[in-house]
This record gives structure tokens, sequence and C-alpha cells, in this order.
């Protein structure tokens, strides 16, 4: 492809943005209510990573896994591939990263959480509320309705934005669980600008904040 | 004043009148027919007649298992093929347009005239001919009429395979695809070493590059052309609709700024058929519209050019 160059952004937009967020609106009718017991997971764990810093981290790793499979499954490979042939790998990439994680957090146990009171976990700890809590109420904010939900374990920006949350918390960087996630948030933040919608620099804003912290860190 | 459009045979002039007057004796009996015949143009190799304006799905088609969705589309196809269109242009590279597409022939029962135009876009041969019949089945034909290579993808194993397939009576035409103006020299390169018989390009009012080599080649080795891209995706009918229509765009049957731009591209006597998208019904009406009655002299075109330039 000599003339790489001469693409624009919008040349690999296959879907028109009333496409995109009809294939939101028609995922969340189908699981709904699962929504809600995605959200009440994400608390209990946001929770539970305040009061005790090691606790249930497996449990919460197995929990953030079955999210992983759960998007690329269900979204990207049943949903999101029928408008974009990308989404299959985008799903194959999901199932690596949940395997990753149920390797490295639940088998392995190399994940476990530090020291959340420090700057680097109140930052984690932060990236993690902000995806559970604030994500979700960005569609709404701007007007699309709660059907448009993004929810952490069912829609792909939230669950990558927490999971790097989560790899802030941990006592040594899980650094190869990292690229997975935020190439996920460069791909987001790519395809949120050809649609032009006003958020697309959120999923690359948080990706970059994890990285800054994370390499700080070393 | 010739009121000939430029580039028009007198076959082609002949067809037409035979049409209008067709038209003026069948048009009291019918209660639907249409009220202006659609202008057709040749194809070179074969004398094939296919009228001016087609229906593009890149984008547009793309709304997945949508059931609502899928039912707007077919109604876009019926308003297309109500109004006269007849070649419709897909790839497997557009998401599930293909398979709407097929919703639409299944919904409007197998569309008389329909001409099935699609592409092959995989990085090998092997993969390419599995690829084609995936496409046909989710188009739901017996065959293709035409089959280009999508962006010359691989395109040295697909050309003789597709050759193949026409030999054998499984196809009835080959092409080749690019557009935005890109890889023109290899595009001019296979239209000087392969008997083709279509050709894709990008051609609007703004993106003229055609023009110059691939247009007066076309019509040198009587290649038929799809102009492909004719609104820039939508963004050249926004920027067109923040200003009046010309004054004299009547003069040609424009009322509207998609008619102008359409009527601009098939008005170039190697435009075999222009290719617009649209979700609406009532536009795959108006493209069609830019079909029928005057086209553009060379004088008038010139006009066009500078008039949109200007703004």
């Amino acid at each position: 492809m000599s003339d790489w160059w001469s693409y624009r952004l919008s040349d690999f937009l296959l879907f028109s943005p009333r496409t995109w967020y009809r294939l939101i609106e028609l995922y969340n009718r189908d699981l709904w209510p699962a929504q809600l017991l995605w959200v009440g997971l994400g608390l209990a764990v946001l929770l539970q990573l305040r009061r005790e810093g090691e606790r249930g981290a497996r449990l919460i790793w197995a929990g953030v896994a079955v999210a992983w499979i759960s998007v690329g499954f269900g979204f990207h490979w049943r949903r999101y591939s029928e408008i974009n042939w990308a989404a299959t790998w985008f799903a194959l990439a999901f199932a690596v990263q949940s395997g990753g994680l149920l390797w490295s957090g639940v088998y392995r146990r190399r994940l476990r959480f530090g020291d959340v009171r420090s700057a680097r976990g109140r930052a984690g700890l932060g990236l993690l509320a902000f995806a559970i809590v604030l994500m979700p109420i960005i569609d709404p904010v701007l007007g699309r309705g709660w059907i448009h939900s993004a929810v952490f374990g069912v829609m792909p920006d939230p669950t990558a934005v927490a999971t790097l949350g989560l790899l802030l918390v941990t006592e040594r960087p899980g650094w190869l669980l990292a690229p997975i996630p935020l190439l996920w948030c460069l791909v987001s933040g790519a395809t949120l600008l050809a649609l032009g919608s006003p958020e697309a620099w959120i999923p690359p804003l948080a990706g970059l904040l994890a990285v800054v912290l994370l390499v700080r860190r070393r | 004043m010739d009121r000939s459009p430029p580039g028009v045979s007198r076959r082609e002039l002949l067809g037409g009148l035979s049409a209008a007057a067709v038209h003026a004796t069948l048009a009291p009996l019918l209660p639907h027919f249409r009220q202006s015949p659609v202008l057709t143009r040749a194809i070179p190799r074969t004398g094939e007649r296919l009228p001016l304006v087609g229906l593009g799905s890149w984008i547009t088609f793309n709304v997945g298992s949508d059931r609502s969705a899928r039912d707007a589309c077919a109604e876009v196809m019926r308003s297309f093929f109500a109004a006269g269109g007849r070649l419709i242009d897909s790839s497997p590279m557009y998401g599930s347009s293909q398979e709407v597409i097929g919703h639409g022939i299944r919904k409007l029962s197998g569309p008389s005239g329909l001409f099935s135009a699609d592409k092959v876009w995989a990085g090998s041969g092997a993969r390419g001919q599995t690829q084609i019949e995936t496409s046909r089945r989710a188009w739901g034909v017996d065959r293709f009429d035409l089959l280009q290579v999508h962006n010359l993808v691989a395109w040295e194993e697909h050309l003789p395979a597709l050759f193949a397939m026409k030999a054998a009576g499984r196809l009835r035409y080959v092409g080749i695809t690019t557009s935005e103006g890109r890889r023109h020299d290899a595009i001019e390169r296979i239209m000087r070493t392969h008997p083709l018989d279509f050709v894709q390009v990008t051609y609007n009012l703004p993106d003229r590059k055609a023009e110059a080599r691939i247009l007066p080649l076309a019509r040198d080795r009587g290649i038929a052309v799809l102009a492909n891209r004719p609104f820039r995706q939508g963004a050249l009918i926004q920027r067109m609709e923040r200003h009046p229509l010309p004054p004299w765009a009547r003069e040609i049957g424009c009322t509207t700024w998609a008619q102008f731009l359409l009527k601009f591209i098939i008005s170039h006597p190697a435009v075999t058929c222009v290719i617009p998208a649209t979700t609406n019904p009532a536009h795959a009406r108006e493209n069609m519209s830019a079909s029928t009655g005057r086209l553009p002299d060379e004088r008038t075109r010139q006009r066009m050019v500078a008039w949109v330039q200007a703004l």
C-alpha cells in the first residue's frame, strides 16, 4: 500500500454513527438487566480494594477475566463483527487478555494488590471508579439516553480502563497485561473520532494516564 | 445550440429516442410508469445498456442484523428499481452490506433487471474463490454480472481466476477498482495489458484526477467506467448545500445539488454508471432523476467546474 499516507481515518470506518449507536442500543437492550449486575460487581471490587488491599485478589481477577471474555464474545464476536470484520480480531485479543488475567491473577497469583493509599494506588482507584461509575453516564449526559450506557463487563471501553486502573494498584506491575487494554483505548478513540463523537478523547487519555503512572512506578 | 450531450453516440441517441417513443405510447396505459425515460449508456465490450445511475452500498448498507434497518435498505432498493435503476455495487469489505442487499433482493422478490456488481477482496487467489462463493450466497443470485478486484488487492492472482470464471460462463464481466485517485499508474498498466470490461475509480466535481489518463484510456480500450464516491461520502453535498444552486442549473434539469453533482459525472462520455449510496428512498429517487432529461454539454461542464471552484 504505497499510498498509505493518503488514507484518512474516516476511510477505515465501515459504518455510520447511526448504525453504531443502534448496535449498542440493541445489544444493551438484549442484555438488560445484566448491566446492573456488572455495575454491582464493579462497585464491589472498588470497595474491596479500599478496605483490604490484598484480600480477594484472585476473585477480583477472575471477575475481570470473565468481563473480558464476556465483552470479547458477547460484543465483539457476536455483535460488532456484523458491521466490522476487524471485530473478530478484537474478540481474539479480548480472549487472550482474559486468559492472561486468569493465568497471572488467578493461577500464578502474581497480581496481588499493593497499598491503595499511595499516590499510584489512588490514581488506580480513581481510574477504576471512573470506569465503573462515570463512564456509564457519559452517553446519557451527551443526550443519547441510558440505553447507550457503556458499562464495565458489557462494553469494551470501561472494561479496558477499569483493568488499567487495577493494574496500577498491583504490587508488581503487570506489564504483559497492559498492551491489549492500551491498544483498545487507541482503537476505540480512533473509532469514536471517525464517528465524530465528542467523547473520543476519553479512552486514549485514560490509556495515556495509565502508561505514565505505570512507567513512573518502575 | 447543440442539445445532444457530449459523447453520446448516434446509437445512444436513437436508443434514447426509441425509449421516449415507447414511454409516450405506454405511459397512459400504465399507472406507475416512470415519468421520464432513464438515460443509459452501453458497456463497450457487449453493447448492453446500463442506466447511468446505479446504487452503491459503502457504509449505508452496513447495518448488521438490525431488522428495521435492513427493511429500510430494502425500501431504498425498491425506490431505486422503481425509478429504473439496475446496477448495485458492493464488496466483502463492506461489512454486512452484501447480506443486506440479499435481504432486499428477497424482499423485492428478485427485482428484474438487477445488474449485480461485487468485488473480490482477499490476499490470495485460493481465498478469493471461497470469498466469491460466500458473497454470491449472501446476495442470493445465481451468478454475478460483474466482479472486480477490490483496490487491486492480489490482482495478479484474482484476475486470471475471474477471466476463467467469465470463460466458463459463471461471470459476465471482469473489472478492477480503486478510489480517491490512488494507484492510477497500476490501474493504467492493467487497463493496457488485460482485457478488462470495467474499471471503477473515484470521479466527482472536485476529484477529477481520472480525467487525465484513466477516462480517456477507458474510451480508447473500450472499458466501461463505474464512478464511485460521487458525493465524497455525503461531505460534498453538505458543503454544496450551504450555497444556492446556480440559476442556470435548471437549464440542465437540476433542482438539487445531488442532481447537479451527478449530472456532471455522467455527462463525461467515458463514464458508464455512477454509484451514489444512500439510506433514504427519496434520495435514491432523486439520484435516479439525475439520469433523466438533458445532460450538460462540454461548455456547461466547464461552467459547473468553475462555479464549484468559486464557492
